[in-house]
């Protein structure tokens, strides 16, 4: 590997946040006319590494070199200086300046000491027309859709930096043709030789623009390779990992015959949000469903609850037609989620664990019929008990309880209102071992007294482990159902991986 | 029982010392402060002044409590002070029967609270903004229903909320109390104080819960606004008039000021409205105290800021050190949170 093409080298990087490490001896590097993939799951290490590269962070050890020199990056100008810009996805632009203003803020040409606007606009449209765009710069930003404003970012971005450009799932929120656009922009540059990072959690994307692919897991590198020699199997299982655990092994489940469904949905979706989807959960049967992040699990989960309204389909329950318009209705026909962002949408942090454990239970009641201090303690009580739920006593805050056991706390929640369907996002995420094996013991003992759960996980061992069916989503479809035999990690890799357009 | 007594009762220990050190110094500076005597069948002495005095304020500090814990705010009460003022001013004069006229007045706080809540839990405007709407329009509302004078009245009914007395005690202090109790049951008996507190501390977590946080939202402003009204007749009645510039002026700060000197937070969750009401009768003390210790009242609004400093560095756990006069109560806190 020749050395000098290299524009921008990481080696070794390790950094901690109070303890936690992010990054452990990542490699990583850029070189001259190439687009480089940098893939990973939810707390990999990508946004880190990238703010390492940028001097948001200092790496704790390992070096960065610029064009061979070992440098420390101090700040994002210097960044900047050294050729390194870089384009989130939330567009880090003035939407209530013009177009040129934009491009040319903190440095406007300037004449006798009053900025030239003349110039600027000229300047601006020279600039843009370099990408093929060619649009009024003295209008605001704001007016453009955000692909444009991406390019005018990049623009910027570029005419600033010249010679690595990092962009941070530019795709996000852009539709087929306009990612189209966004491609030939970046191939453009790479031809002129500017290496590009591409962040992103699409994989078809990458297998269409990138050249080279970089994976990291868990602070880790898992390993760098030429986007043309490495199968999208091999790359979600390098994204997914492989964690043998002994208590994640899969129960040999008696083969399920038919059951009538308990709650049933049909076409149910929602535009930019999720595909429709049918879906059919029985009393005891455990819906595991797998999918890369954004693939749009945390999606079908807010529409099955009622915290995103259906915009087509219909749903039943026992046989008779529901209407779900909020979490209320849902919590009404016995529903339960446990969402993916516990700090969020899980914990009310002030609050007492008794307080937290009563609260869907006494929301369910009415604000009448106020549960006493007692009625709540015992409730909390038993709840500790059975879920082991660590706490020094249950009028401790709950924002002090580690994570594992606030989500025992949420699980308490849901289990306390006597749930006959329940949800679970992401229930092991940020939790330690320990409480990681309780959690899937737990799902398992609630499927056997006839509960029906749909688990969202990215796990995909814990995911065999508790699901009597697999759901695999792809690119904001649910696309296939995997059941007996067809459950193992491998072949929820092959689904994730399989071609876009493949048999449902 | 005797447990959350005490528990209360240590939570309360740098307010209560602040009350009692500003009556200290009132004393002081006026040796009859604690006189009380009975004339007519009615208590008279400062210390029955400053409960009433400091009812419209506490009256206010109640709603404004509820708003607070909702993590929201209620610039808006002064104002609808002001309209409740005017409209039972001017309805008096113009004839109509005293139960019409306060069941008007207290409707027009009801519907400023309506719009208030509709703004802030429907529209996800930020309170603070939907608020200074009605803190706006409102007084200038007033002003037209007074038609910009001073409306004066002279029925007895009415005037008997401002000056009246019931058992020896003056009628806003009445009130203020009946209405403190009515709302410590209504929040305390039923599970509503709970709920209030869900949202107020995380309005997402609340409705994924199953809470219907719009609605909480709603009753808490529409309870604010019912509250101002109240106060906008106590304040009106207590000057036989209407004065649309003037009434409940900067007392919506007063009224935020008392909360946050009664501990509860503005970013929402706990409350505790006897402790608001607190909050009120410490900055009333302190109105008094200035007033009859002779310093010019410019001084006033000075001292005050002062007073307020003292008070809060003295909630502050992070001042635990400094505060010497108040250590014990944080210090007891921080004991309690490490066993």
């Amino acid at each position: 590997m020749n050395t000098t093409d290299e524009l921008v080298s990481a080696r070794d990087i390790r950094k901690a946040f109070l303890g936690y490490k992010v990054l452990d001896g990542v490699d990583f590097s850029v070189r001259s006319g190439e687009i480089h993939a940098l893939l990973g799951e939810n707390g990999a290490g990508k946004s880190t590494l990238i703010k390492i590269l940028t001097g948001v962070h200092r790496p704790d050890s390992g070096t960065v070199r610029v064009g061979g020199e070992a440098v420390v990056v101090r700040d994002t100008l210097h960044a900047q200086q050294l050729g390194i810009g870089t384009v989130y996805q939330e567009v880090n632009l003035l939407p209530n300046l013009t177009v040129a203003e934009n491009l040319f803020i903190g440095r406007q040409p300037r004449r006798f000491g009053l900025v030239d606007r003349k110039t600027m606009s000229e300047r601006a449209k020279v600039l843009l027309a370099q990408y093929d765009i060619h649009i009024d710069v003295s209008a605001d930003l704001a007016r453009y859709s955000v692909a444009i404003q991406q390019l005018v970012a990049i623009a910027r971005a570029v005419d600033l930096s010249g010679s690595v450009l990092i962009l941070d799932e530019p795709t996000a929120s852009l539709d087929r043709h306009e990612v189209e656009l966004l491609f030939s922009v970046m191939r453009k540059l790479r031809d002129r030789g500017l290496g590009i990072v591409f962040i992103t959690h699409f994989l078809d994307q990458v297998y269409e623009v990138s050249d080279r692919i970089t994976v990291l897991r868990n602070g880790r590198l898992m390993g760098i390779s030429p986007t043309a020699a490495l199968s999208k199997v091999d790359l979600v299982s390098m994204m997914l990992g492989r964690t043998l655990a002994a208590s994640t092994e899969r129960e040999k489940q008696p083969e399920t015959e038919r059951r009538e469904p308990l709650v049933s949905f049909s076409n149910y979706g929602r535009s930019r949000s999720i595909s429709p989807f049918d879906l059919d959960i029985a009393a005891g049967e455990v819906v595991g469903v797998a999918g890369l992040l954004g693939s749009g699990r945390t999606e079908t989960a807010r529409l099955l609850f009622g915290v995103d309204l259906p915009e087509k389909g219909s749903a039943t329950m026992d046989g008779k037609t529901i209407r779900i318009a909020s979490p209320r209705d849902a919590i009404r026909l016995g529903f339960g989620l446990c969402p993916e962002d516990r700090k969020i949408d899980g914990i009310i942090g002030d609050l007492s664990v008794r307080e937290n454990i009563a609260l869907a239970l006494q929301a369910r009641r009415g604000w009448l019929r106020r549960m006493s201090s007692r009625e709540q303690a015992e409730l909390a009580d038993r709840f500790v008990k059975a879920l082991d739920i660590r706490t020094t006593d249950i009028e401790k805050p709950v924002k002090l309880l580690s994570g594992g056991n606030q989500q025992k706390v949420i699980l308490a929640r849901w289990l306390a209102t006597g749930p006959r369907f329940l949800i679970l996002d992401e229930p092991t995420r940020g939790i330690d071992v320990g409480a990681h094996a309780e959690i899937i013991e737990l799902i398992k003992r609630l499927c056997h007294e006839g509960m029906a759960l749909l688990v969202i996980s990215s796990e995909l061992e814990e995911i065999v482990a508790y699901s009597t069916r697999v759901r695999v989503l792809r690119d904001r479809v649910h696309c296939q159902d995997l059941t007996g035999d067809e459950i193992s990690a491998d072949g929820i890799m092959r689904a994730i991986a399989a071609q876009t357009g493949a048999t449902a | 029982m005797n447990n959350s007594l005490a528990s209360g009762l240590r939570r309360a220990t740098p307010q209560l010392i602040s009350l009692a050190v500003i009556l200290f110094l009132n004393w002081l500076a006026f040796p009859g402060f604690f006189d009380l005597r009975i004339q007519d069948g009615r208590l008279f002495g400062s210390l029955i002044d400053v409960l009433n005095r400091g009812a419209p304020v506490m009256i206010l500090a109640i709603g404004m409590t509820a708003v607070i814990a909702s993590k929201g705010v209620d610039l808006s009460v002064g104002a609808v002070m002001a309209m409740a003022g005017a409209v039972a001013a001017t309805m008096t004069v113009e004839g109509y029967p005293l139960m019409a006229v306060i069941l008007t007045a207290l409707a027009v706080g009801i519907a400023c609270g309506l719009l208030n809540g509709f703004l802030v839990a429907v529209l996800d405007l930020q309170p603070i903004v939907a608020t200074l709407i009605l803190m706006v329009a409102g007084r200038g509302i007033a002003q037209l229903i007074t038609e910009g004078v001073i409306v004066t009245f002279n029925d007895p009914g009415l005037i008997f909320f401002g000056t009246g007395s019931f058992l020896g005690l003056p009628m806003p202090i009445i009130i203020a109390a009946l209405l403190a109790i009515a709302v410590i049951l209504l929040m305390r008996r039923t599970a509503l104080g709970l709920l209030i507190e869900a949202v107020g501390v995380n309005r997402s977590a609340s409705s994924y819960a199953g809470i219907n946080s719009k609605l909480l939202l709603i009753f808490v402003y529409t309870l604010s606004g019912f509250c101002a009204a109240l106060a906008g007749i106590i304040a009106a009645a207590d000057i036989r008039g209407a004065d649309a510039n003037n009434a409940g002026l900067w007392l919506e700060l007063d009224a935020i000021l008392a909360v946050v000197i009664g501990g509860t937070s503005l970013l929402g969750g706990r409350f505790s409205i006897l402790m608001s009401v607190l909050g009120a009768i410490i900055i009333q003390a302190m109105n008094t105290g200035i007033l009859i210790s002779g310093f010019p009242p410019e001084y006033n609004l000075i001292v005050k800021a002062a007073v307020i400093i003292m008070i809060l560095l003295a909630q502050s756990a992070s001042f635990a050190g400094i505060g010497g006069l108040f250590v014990r109560a944080p210090s007891a806190a921080k004991k309690a949170d490490a066993s």
